[in-house]
């Protein structure tokens, strides 16, 4: 089975020269929920762009399902569905003929009741004879989200999907983008919240000034760029670290009260064997707690390391 | 939200996307559906004071002109007047309105061809213009008796005429950057060529070096070929006024083949 989406060295050069991508491949399988992360103006947008067809590519090609998207653009584009950043709506069309419009101008034939348990889903139901311009921000966002479904696309992108919404609307988003994917919809959503992206994502891209950093399934990104910590409260504070545990790079803190140990995934560690080696130096322990570094140190090391 | 999504079904595009012409189609006249007070009175009332005006103030001091009562003689030029300036405003807001507000994202998109927007924009602009042309001629009629000779060749220089201006005005559409410009081309330059094209005159009225200047106004052309489908009588030789509205057909048709190739203001 071919890649959802396969890009292969392209490039974006504007006529202003600057460059926005310098040769980025990327292969994203089917039914996959992708996380493109990357600090403003790294260059998500227009990668996005260029895959849906809204910026023109300079160099390099982008296969939708083994489809040239420039090449043979009606097989590609029919595969593909976009929430662009912006809430860009029709304010006086009704939600219902606005999603209508979305289908037919995708080439599909009328449904209604797929268009109805589509406006049922993302709870528009009773909103679809309202006017877009009388919606709140939240529901516009559905509204754009049942425009960007409506013609029953196999690949989604989501373009910031949740900047500038609420708590509540962004669970309800996570939510979806879920169940989407449990449909088989592959996902791409861009984000500047590393949280998303953690909680979402099956695998992460990072781009940083128009280059990939990394493409990482998110628990090997967690696990081999995070750092642990083992933090070991004492019952008794120490003045300095024993000679005889000098070898392990351990910190104390909290003015003697407190033994941190930090180890990454490439110096495992058998804390058993540690703690038995406390016990022989009569080194008493309260309490104890570990910490993974989230996704979010983790990025900001890696895209600090870089400038 | 608990209501299960639908699954997507695969789907194939057809080689020619006519939902997506007609989704473009339907959603253009919707809009005029929604102004429906602006988009038919206001020709009504125009004409009806045009004819008040020229009709039965100045007209009834006029001879006939070549034979048509003053009045009449009027009516195929008001109506060209009318299909230029509707057929340019209704194309070119047509494009520009998703220009301004964000949406033009989905039609650059969608798999649609640049043939098959046009068919949608330009279509749904040139129906508005010949509607709005029938209804200036049936509140004509109300004010003077109508006869037209080559119905057949009326109706196509209005389907020719609406068509080539609504392509026009798609190409100002996507070239204007904010609504002052959409303004701009049909008050500079098409209602002078208009007013001065012989809407309201036949330009055998007017003395020797205006007459030869509006010989290289286009407008005279188009007006004068319409007048002739209801008047059998033409100032210029009607064959360079067909001539000359295929001429500007394949020049707007070539500029907007330009500019989707390009994409010349739609794309990065």
């Amino acid at each position: 089975m071919s890649p959802a989406i396969s890009i292969q060295r392209l490039v974006k050069r504007y006529d202003s020269g600057h460059v926005a991508l310098h040769g980025i491949d990327l292969e994203i399988q089917a039914g996959e929920i992708f996380a493109l992360l990357g600090p403003n103006g790294a260059g998500k947008s227009t990668l996005i762009n260029i895959v849906c067809g809204i910026v023109t590519p300079t160099e390099g090609r982008v296969l939708a399902g083994g489809r040239d998207v420039v090449r043979e653009y009606r097989a590609a584009r029919a595969l593909i569905g976009l929430v662009p950043q912006e809430l860009a709506t029709d304010n006086y069309e009704s939600v219902w003929a606005t999603v209508k419009f979305s289908r037919g101008l995708y080439g599909r034939s009328p449904n209604p009741r797929f268009l109805e348990s589509l406006l049922d889903a993302l709870s528009l139901a009773d909103k679809r004879d309202a006017r877009i311009m009388t919606l709140s921000g939240g529901m516009k966002r559905r509204v754009m989200i049942a425009k960007a479904l409506a013609h029953e696309p196999q690949i989604l992108f989501l373009d910031e999907p949740t900047a500038g919404v609420d708590v509540e609307l962004r669970r309800d988003m996570w939510a979806l983008v879920r169940r989407l994917r449990d449909q088989g919809v592959t996902i791409v959503l861009t984000t500047h919240y590393i949280e998303e992206a953690e909680q979402m994502a099956d695998r992460i891209g990072v781009i940083d000034r128009g280059s990939l950093v990394l493409v990482e399934d998110k628990r090997t990104l967690i696990d081999q760029l995070g750092e642990r910590q083992l933090r070991l409260v004492l019952r008794r504070p120490l003045d300095a670290i024993p000679a005889g545990l000098a070898d392990l790079g351990l910190e104390l803190r909290e003015r003697g009260d407190e033994l941190v140990f930090t180890y990454d995934a490439t110096r495992a560690i058998d804390v058993s064997a540690l703690l038995r080696r406390l016990t022989d130096l009569s080194i008493e322990i309260a309490d104890m707690q570990t910490r993974q570094s989230s996704l979010e140190e983790i990025f900001v090391k890696l895209v600090g390391r870089r400038s | 939200m608990s209501a299960p999504l639908p699954r997507p079904a695969p789907f194939t595009p057809p080689r020619f996307n006519g939902h997506g012409v007609l989704a473009i189609y339907r959603f253009e006249l919707a809009r005029a559906a929604r102004t429906l007070i602006q988009s038919l009175v206001t020709p009504v009332i125009t004409t009806s004071l045009y004819f008040i005006v020229f009709g039965s103030a100045i007209g009834t001091r006029m001879k006939s002109v070549g034979g048509v009562p003053y009045g009449a003689f009027i009516v195929p030029g008001l109506m060209m007047l009318t299909l230029f300036t509707e057929s340019i405003a209704n194309a070119s807001f047509g494009i520009f309105y998703p220009k301004f507000t964000g949406t033009i994202f989905e039609l650059l998109s969608a798999p649609i061809s640049p043939l098959e927007t046009v068919l949608g924009y330009v279509g749904a602009a040139a129906t508005k213009s010949v509607a709005i042309g029938a209804i200036i001629l049936g509140t004509s009629s109300l004010f003077v008796p109508i006869s037209i000779l080559h119905p057949v060749a009326m109706v196509a220089l209005l389907l020719l005429t609406a068509t080539t201006f609504s392509l026009f005005g798609f190409i100002v559409g996507i070239w204007a950057k904010g609504w002052e410009q959409i303004q701009i081309i049909p008050a500079l330059i098409m209602t002078p060529l208009t007013f001065l094209g012989g809407a309201f005159y036949s330009i055998d009225m007017l003395p020797r070096p205006w007459r030869t200047l509006s010989l290289f106004n286009p407008v005279v052309y188009l007006i004068n070929a319409f007048r002739w489908s209801f008047y059998g009588a033409s100032d210029v030789d009607i064959r360079i006024s067909v001539a000359f509205t295929l001429g500007f057909l394949a020049v707007c048709s070539a500029a907007i083949a330009g500019i989707f190739r390009t994409g010349y203001r739609l794309k990065n």
